[in-house]
């Protein structure tokens, strides 16, 4: 080759640069991750902690006083009613949970394990109700649990009942049926995952050393499924104690959850620091009642031998 | 022995009674929602039982609505926005995610995922903050801008296992052989990963098509179609309307699933071949 | 000078984590030859080829392509094109588009572009497949539309990274010598990925032998197996019998050694050696014959362990007392009857030319 593509002497700034980017998986990675980091950051970073700020401010009119206080804290948790339905927020969302998970897991086992042809179509069938909207599903269900909805008016109309059964809507028992109906996907889904995952020979491998077909189940199949199930149970409990569309729906006064009381606070009252304040304190109540929620399933699995 | 045994039988098989409790579950799944389109349909303002006879007024009304249309309209453009712009974001994040090895890489994904795994009302009111922080007026902008924080997590779940597994070397053999970075993914990848991008796509439109709380949240004088539903619960006389209006939107959003879905399928068994 | 088309300087890779995948390989590649890089999985021989291709780059250190330093080019500037491990067939495009890809961005006319692929298809013996798509191909027809997708670009280096290790053997040794044949025909320089030792033996003009990222030696592949440079090298490229040895006397072109079992032996000299300093000698079991009658000279006694029959010849390990471990005799089954099995009871005799033994310092 001619002298002049002969290594050059003292390389610039930019082809150091360009030594280095090319040189550098990390570089080249955070080059592409950068768009959805940045925008992640901004959009959902950078509001969770303006509500951390915001809970340590004082609403006064319609003026913010930025002084650092904890006051708004003290005020959620000297409030009884706050403790009240939080404490019914949790019990629906447990309740939901375990009905949901109760439910799923005998379906996502027959996907897995029962079905040999059109799986897929199975698999579509579980996700579909998972996509559509969420909003048109609780409204069905008012429509159904209703004073003159369709099981009320279906029943006389059969002549079962002479009288509308009042207890069907506007309370907590509606409030559970629509959640789980709701969150049914959010639960076959990775449940049918961790099942699927199982390698069909452990299952001959117990059956070799003597188990029958429900030892094998339980000494196996279940603790290999735990993942599942810890996962679907994350995914329904955490969105449903701040759910705010159900309650309101089909929910009546006993049915009411923590988020409707953020609401109020945030778009009725414009208290926005108390609102933010038991949105973080609620949240972070969950984060604790979850964790230990994890843990004990994990200790509970590992007694089993 | 020429019956099949027990023993025979695959191993973890359920039998026949798990069958029975799959069709009932499929039945819950189904049935509480075909009671919109069924009652759309019914010639009466109240959704009771029996039945009084069969109309399509109810859609005709709702598809007069001026109101109606502008609420489907500013969905319509939302959700174009949110799902292409997530879509984008997710593909070049679950490029970088499924390529390269990056220190905190961990740390950048829970956050991308993070939107699934926090109550939208949460979410709801932190942008309300921000918004009102930025002195951004309440708008469709500000709807937009919320759809795609909880669009991009699952653009990037379906990109992301999508890109999982692609052969590399693929790309590799494209640039040795004198294509740049930018024209490789227009030759090799952006084929390859189309069925993907379609899905997620499709997937994101019906997220934010259907989303609520956060729209709710973020409002200003235009109502998506989500939120101008909410508002018409309250008037008895629109129920039927809604219901009509409900199952046109059940029917779509079936309908884009299964096709993204069944794109995201073909798609997978296609590459495995590929690169087999 | 010799005309190098590949200079390597100092080149060293070190990923993060601090693995040295290759560790200051110097060495050149000569315009025209075909070279191996051979060794065990894991010596970084593909991170030294990806390193040429550009799709790895040097953390310190040059690699000169043609003269020109390529720590700034991309892989798709560099006059190199690269055959890969697993073919890298794009499964959306037909053969025809896989051999055209490469030139869709020269703008030839369309005439002249199928000319071209229909004279690649010939040259890989595939007339007629430009219509098939990636999976219906067998295993090697992919990897010949691998090669003609990559000369197609008329490379001044071909890079081909273990490219016949999916193929099965018979098919793999047909390939052997097509490979060849075309790398003399086409007279372009190729550079050859393997861990298969034969393979390297049989294809290549030069080798380099690599082991835990740094070259070992780099010779043609007769010298590589007479004469090794080091240890490594010598068990790695077929199989050879160490004796760990003391040098005794020197005297002109020979050396007297003396080693556990072997006792007094002679060998070739090398430079540089002196009265009792300790190395290894080394010898190829082809080299070595068993008699059941002793020998005059060269040799240990020893009985025969473990015989392996393997058709043309029969692979012997002899204890021989002294020894750890048994001395290993590879033997041309030369007449029918077997005259020497495997018999405990009966002393056999290990004899060989000094002149075969390899002396390799420590």
């Amino acid at each position: 080759m001619t002298a002049s593509s002969a290594p050059s002497t003292a390389p610039g700034f930019f082809d150091r640069l360009r030594a280095f980017y090319l040189r550098s998986d990390a570089a080249k990675g955070y080059v592409l991750l950068s768009p959805v980091m940045i925008t992640m950051v901004i959009l959902l970073a950078a509001p969770l902690i303006l509500l951390v700020v915001y809970s340590f401010w004082t609403q006064v009119g319609l003026q913010v006083d930025t002084t650092f206080t904890t006051d708004r804290y003290n005020d959620v948790l000297g409030k009884q009613s706050y403790h009240d339905i939080f404490w019914r927020t949790i019990g629906t969302s447990s309740l939901v949970t375990l009905v949901t998970v109760g439910l799923a897991y005998p379906m996502a086992y027959y996907v897995a394990f029962g079905v040999k042809k059109y799986k897929f179509v199975w698999l579509i069938l579980l996700t579909i109700p998972f996509w559509t909207s969420y909003l048109l599903r609780a409204f069905a269900w008012k429509v159904i649990l209703g004073f003159n909805g369709v099981i009320n008016s279906g029943l006389m109309t059969l002549g079962v009942i002479q009288e509308p059964l009042e207890f069907l809507l506007y309370n907590q028992t509606a409030v559970v049926i629509t959640l789980a109906h709701a969150y049914a996907a959010f639960a076959i889904l990775p449940i049918y995952v961790s099942l699927e995952k199982i390698d069909r020979t452990l299952l001959e491998a117990a059956a070799d050393l003597g188990d029958g077909a429900w030892a094998r189940f339980w000494r196996v199949t279940f603790p290999l499924s735990l993942p599942g199930v810890i996962g679907a149970s994350l995914l329904i409990f955490v969105p449903t104690t701040g759910d705010y569309v159900t309650p309101q729906l089909v929910g009546g006064p006993t049915g009411q959850m923590i988020a409707y009381s953020i609401q109020v606070l945030f778009l009725k009252v414009g208290d926005w620091p108390l609102g933010a304040a038991l949105a973080l304190s609620s949240m972070a109540a969950v984060g604790i009642l979850v964790m230990l929620f994890v843990t004990a399933m994990q200790l509970a699995v590992r007694q089993i031998r | 022995m020429t019956k099949p045994t027990r023993a025979a039988k695959r191993m973890g098989d359920p039998g026949g009674f798990l069958a029975i409790f799959a069709l009932a579950y499929l039945l819950f799944l189904y049935v509480p929602v075909l009671f919109l389109p069924v009652f759309s349909f019914n010639d009466s303002i109240f959704v009771t039982f029996p039945l009084k006879g069969f109309t399509t007024k109810w859609y005709e009304q709702a598809f007069a609505d001026q109101d109606m249309l502008r609420a489907l309209t500013a969905s319509l453009q939302v959700g174009a926005i949110a799902s292409v712009t997530a879509t984008i974001l997710g593909l070049l994040g679950a490029k970088a995610v499924t390529r390269y090895r990056m220190p905190g890489q961990n740390v950048v994904t829970g956050l991308i995922m993070m939107p699934l795994f926090i109550p939208e009302i949460m979410l709801g009111i932190a942008l309300l903050i921000l918004v009102n922080t930025l002195f951004i007026p309440l708008g469709l902008f500000t709807i937009t801008i919320g759809h795609i924080m909880l669009c991009t997590p699952f653009a990037m779940a379906v990109l992301t296992s999508r890109l999982d597994g692609f052969d590399k070397s693929l790309e590799e053999a494209s640039m040795d052989l004198g294509e740049s970075p930018w024209m490789t993914f227009w030759r090799v990848t952006f084929p390859l990963v189309a069925p993907g991008i379609i899905s997620s796509m499709l997937l994101s439109f019906i997220v934010s098509f259907d989303e609520f709380l956060l729209s709710f949240f973020l409002q200003g004088q235009q109502p998506t179609l989500p939120v101008y539903i909410w508002s018409q619960l309250r008037f008895p006389n629109k129920l039927p309307g809604v219901l009509a209006l409900g199952a046109v939107i059940l029917i779509v959003s079936c309908i884009l699933v299964v096709i993204a879905e069944w794109v995201r399928q073909i798609g997978t068994d296609e590459r495995k071949v590929g690169v087999a | 000078m010799a005309d190098n088309i590949i200079r390597i300087e100092n080149v060293t890779k070190q990923f993060a984590g601090g693995v040295k995948a290759v560790d200051s390989a110097n060495f050149n590649i000569e315009r025209g030859e075909f070279f191996s890089l051979l060794g065990p999985s894991g010596c970084g021989k593909t991170t030294l080829l990806r390193m040429i291709a550009g799709f790895e780059f040097p953390t310190d250190g040059e690699i000169y392509i043609d003269g020109q330093a390529s720590a700034l080019i991309p892989s798709y500037k560099r006059p190199t094109n690269m055959v890969f491990q697993s073919y890298a067939i794009f499964p959306h495009l037909n053969v025809f588009d896989n051999i055209a890809y490469g030139l869709r961005k020269d703008r030839l006319s369309r005439r002249e572009l199928k000319r071209r692929v229909d004279e690649a298809l010939a040259m890989i013996h595939l007339e007629g497949f430009g219509a098939r798509r990636g999976d219906q191909l067998s295993g090697g027809q992919r990897q010949r539309v691998a090669l003609a997708r990559a000369l197609i670009k008329r490379p001044k280096v071909l890079l081909l990274d273990e490219p016949l290790g999916a193929l099965d053997k018979k098919l793999r040794e047909e390939m052997q010598i097509e490979l060849r044949e075309l790398q003399k025909n086409v007279g372009i320089t190729f550079v050859f990925v393997t861990h298969d030792q034969e393979e390297a033996l049989s294809m290549s003009d030069r080798i380099a032998v690599m082991g835990k990222g740094v070259v070992l030696q780099i010779a043609p592949p007769k010298e590589l197996y007479e004469a090794p440079n080091s240890v490594e090298v010598a068990t790695f490229i077929g199989n050879i019998n160490l004796i760990d040895a003391t040098v005794r006397s020197v005297a002109g072109n020979e050396v007297t050694l003396d080693g556990p079992g072997f006792g007094q032996f002679r060998a070739p000299a090398i430079d540089g050696l002196k009265t009792g300093q300790k190395l290894t000698a080394a010898i190829r079991p082809e080299k070595l014959s068993l008699t059941a009658s002793r020998p005059g000279a060269n040799y240990v006694e020893g009985t025969i362990k473990a015989s392996a029959y393997l058709g043309d010849r029969s692979h012997h390990h002899v204890h021989v007392k002294g020894r750890p471990t048994p001395v290993a005799v590879a033997a041309q089954n030369m007449d029918r009857s077997m005259t020497i099995g495997i018999d405990p009871s009966k002393p056999v005799y290990v004899t060989w030319d000094p002149r075969s033994l390899i002396l390799l310092k420590s």
